[in-house]
C-alpha cells in the first residue's frame, strides 16, 4: 500500500522532474537571486556594524533568509508552474483521469516546489556557513525545520495553483499573503521585539515558526519545539486542503 | 451508460436528465450546437467534473464507486491540447504511460508501437509547442491510447485543423474501431459525424432529443428534402417520405421559385429537432 503510493508520487512528480533539468541552471539563477541581494542589502549594507541578541546581524538574519527562501523558492515554483499546467497547458486535467490517488497527485505536484527550496535555501545557508562558521551551525533539526518549511510552501503554492483561476489572482494572493510574510515573519528582525498584539498575528503565519526553528536550529539557541509542531500542522492543514479540492472537484 | 445524468452549475443545468447507451465497438456521434452540454457531457464521464444526479457506469464500473477501474478503461482526448508544453512529445508520452501506471517493460514499446502507427516518429524529440495543430492532436491521440483503452472519448477532434489534417484523423479514427476501440465522439461538425458515426445522438439544451442511426434520424424527418426560395430569396425547406411526393411538392410551386430536390441530411435533421444551426451559439 505504501509503496503504491509512493510508486505514484514518484510518477506523477516524473514530468516536473524532466522540467527541472530542462532548466536546471535557470532554476539554479533565480532561485538565489532574491535571497542574494537580500543579504547584500539587509546584511551588508544596513545591517554592518549591527548586533542583535548579542550576534553579528549577519549571522542573525542568515536563518531568516534560508527560512524566506524555502518559502520563495517552494511556493513560487510549484505555483507558477502547476497553475500553468491547470489553466493553460490543461495536463493537470490529463494527470486527474489517471488512475492515481489523490494523495500521491498532491504529494508528488509539490515535490518540484519541495525540491526547489531545499536546493535553493542550502545554497543560501552554504554560503552563509563560509560567512559566520563561528556562529551558523548545520544541525539535524536544522535540516528538518527547512524540509517541513519547504513541504508546507509547496503545499501552499499547490493550494494556490488550484485556486487561483487567473494569473492576476494568483498575483493578488501573492501580494496579499507571500510578500506580507517576506517581511513581517521573523526574517531580518526579531518576532518578540514588536508589540504583543502583532506577535500573536504574526504566529498564525507559517514563516514565522519557519524562521524561529530555522535560526534557533543553526544558532544554537533554545529549539522552539511549539513552533516545529505548528509548522508540521500547516503542511498537513494544506495537504488536506489539496486532497479536499481535486477530491471534490473545486478546481 | 448513462443514466438520468443531471450536471447544475448552481440553479442552471447544463446537463439535464440525460440518458445514454453506447455499445461496445461502435462509433457514437454525440452532436449539438455549441453550449448544448456535449463538453460538460465528456467532462463528467471522465471524472474531471462532479455532477449533480445519475449514475454513469464504463464497461460495468460505476465512475463514482470504482473510479480508479473506470478509469483504466478510458482514453480521452480533450478539445484542447492538454499535453505539457514544457517537455518534449518524448517526454509526455512517457510521463502519460508512467501515470497510467503501465508496466516498465512494455512502456517504451508501447509509445513507439504507437508512434510507428500514427507517422510520430520525427516529431517525437521535438517539444509540444513547435508540432502543427494536426500533430499536436495526433500527439494527444498517443497519449490516450498508451494504456489501451477500451473506450475513447474524443472531444471535437478535428476542431481548428485543415481538411488534410481533419482527414488523417478521420481515418486514424476508424482504424482504431477497427480494432475494436469503442468511439465516442463530440463534434458540431455535420459531416464529420455522419462520416464516422454508426450511432448518433443529438443533444440540445442539455437534453437528448434525438439517438439512432444517421438514416434512421432522416426517416424520422422525411427521406427527401425540398430545399426551395422565392424572389426573397429566403430558402425554406420541406421533408417527404417519398421522392413522389417530394415532386408534387415541387411541382406545385410557381416559376418565381428556386426547387432543389435531394436526400435529406443529417444537417436538416438536428435543424428540424433543435430548431438551431449546428455552431448556433
Amino acid at each position: 500500500m505504501m509503496f503504491e503510493f509512493f510508486r505514484e508520487t514518484y510518477y506523477v512528480m516524473w514530468g516536473d522532474l524532466r522540467f527541472m533539468r530542462h532548466t536546471v541552471l535557470n532554476i539554479l539563477i533565480s532561485s538565489v537571486m532574491s535571497p542574494l541581494l537580500y543579504l547584500l542589502a539587509f546584511g551588508f549594507g544596513l545591517g554592518r556594524g549591527l548586533e542583535v541578541d548579542g550576534l553579528p546581524y549577519i549571522a542573525f538574519i542568515i536563518p531568516g533568509i534560508a527560512a524566506l527562501t524555502s518559502l520563495s523558492a517552494s511556493f513560487g515554483s510549484v505555483s507558477t508552474r502547476l497553475n500553468i499546467q491547470r489553466l493553460y497547458y490543461r495536463s493537470l486535467d490529463e494527470m486527474l483521469m489517471c488512475p492515481l490517488s489523490v494523495s500521491a497527485i498532491v504529494l508528488g505536484k509539490s515535490m518540484h516546489g519541495a525540491i526547489r527550496g531545499l536546493v535553493s535555501s542550502g545554497i543560501i545557508f552554504a554560503i552563509g556557513l563560509a560567512m559566520a562558521p563561528e556562529h551558523l551551525h548545520l544541525t539535524p533539526l536544522f535540516v528538518i525545520s527547512i524540509v517541513l518549511s519547504c513541504f508546507a510552501f509547496s503545499f501552499l503554492g499547490v493550494s494556490a495553483a488550484l485556486l487561483a483561476n487567473t494569473h492576476q489572482a494568483m498575483a493578488t494572493f501573492s501580494n496579499l499573503v507571500i510578500l506580507p510574510m517576506t517581511f513581517l515573519c521573523g526574517t531580518f528582525f526579531s518576532v518578540d521585539s514588536l508589540p504583543t498584539v502583532f506577535q500573536g498575528a504574526l504566529y498564525a503565519l507559517p514563516l514565522t515558526h519557519s524562521s524561529v526553528t530555522v535560526r534557533a536550529s543553526s544558532l544554537g539557541w533554545d529549539f522552539p519545539w511549539i513552533s516545529l509542531f505548528v509548522l508540521l500542522l500547516f503542511c498537513v492543514a494544506f495537504f488536506a486542503l489539496n486532497v479536499y479540492l481535486i477530491k471534490k472537484k473545486k478546481i | 451508460m448513462v443514466k438520468g445524468l443531471v450536471k447544475k452549475y448552481g440553479d442552471e443545468a447544463a446537463v439535464d436528465g440525460l440518458d445514454l447507451t453506447v455499445k461496445e465497438g461502435e462509433i457514437f456521434g454525440f452532436l449539438g450546437p455549441n453550449g448544448a452540454g456535449k463538453t460538460t457531457t465528456v467532462r463528467v464521464i471522465s471524472t474531471l467534473a462532479d455532477f449533480t444526479e445519475g449514475e454513469i457506469s464504463i464497461g460495468g464500473y460505476d465512475i463514482r464507486k470504482d473510479q480508479k477501474e473506470a478509469k483504466k478503461l478510458m482514453g480521452v482526448v480533450q478539445q484542447h491540447i492538454s499535453l505539457d508544453k514544457d517537455l518534449t512529445v518524448r517526454e509526455n508520452m512517457m510521463y502519460r504511460a508512467l501515470t497510467q501506471k503501465i508496466p516498465a517493460e512494455k512502456r517504451k514499446e508501447r509509445i513507439d508501437k504507437l508512434a510507428e502507427y500514427i507517422g510520430l516518429e520525427e516529431y517525437m524529440d521535438r517539444t509540444i509547442d513547435s508540432l502543427s495543430g494536426g500533430w499536436k492532436k495526433r500527439a494527444a491521440i498517443v497519449g490516450s491510447l498508451l494504456h489501451e483503452p477500451k473506450v475513447l472519448f474524443l472531444d471535437e477532434p478535428t476542431v481548428g485543423l485543415d481538411i488534410q489534417a481533419r482527414r488523417l484523423i478521420w481515418d486514424l479514427i476508424r482504424k482504431l474501431n477497427d480494432k475494436g476501440t469503442t468511439i465516442f465522439l463530440t463534434s458540431h461538425y455535420i459531416e464529420e459525424i455522419e462520416a464516422l458515426c454508426g450511432t448518433v445522438g443529438i443533444i440540445n439544451k442539455g437534453k437528448l432529443i434525438a439517438h439512432g442511426s444517421p438514416s434512421d434520424l432522416c426517416n424520422r424527418v422525411g427521406s427527401t428534402a425540398v430545399e426551395y426560395h422565392g424572389p426573397n430569396h429566403a430558402t425554406q425547406y420541406k421533408y417527404f417520405s417519398s421522392r413522389n411526393e417530394a415532386n408534387d411538392f415541387a411541382s406545385s410551386l410557381d416559376e418565381t421559385h428556386t426547387v432543389l430536390i435531394r436526400n435529406t441530411s443529417l444537417e436538416d435533421c438536428f435543424v428540424e429537432l433543435t430548431g438551431r444551426k449546428v455552431g448556433d451559439e
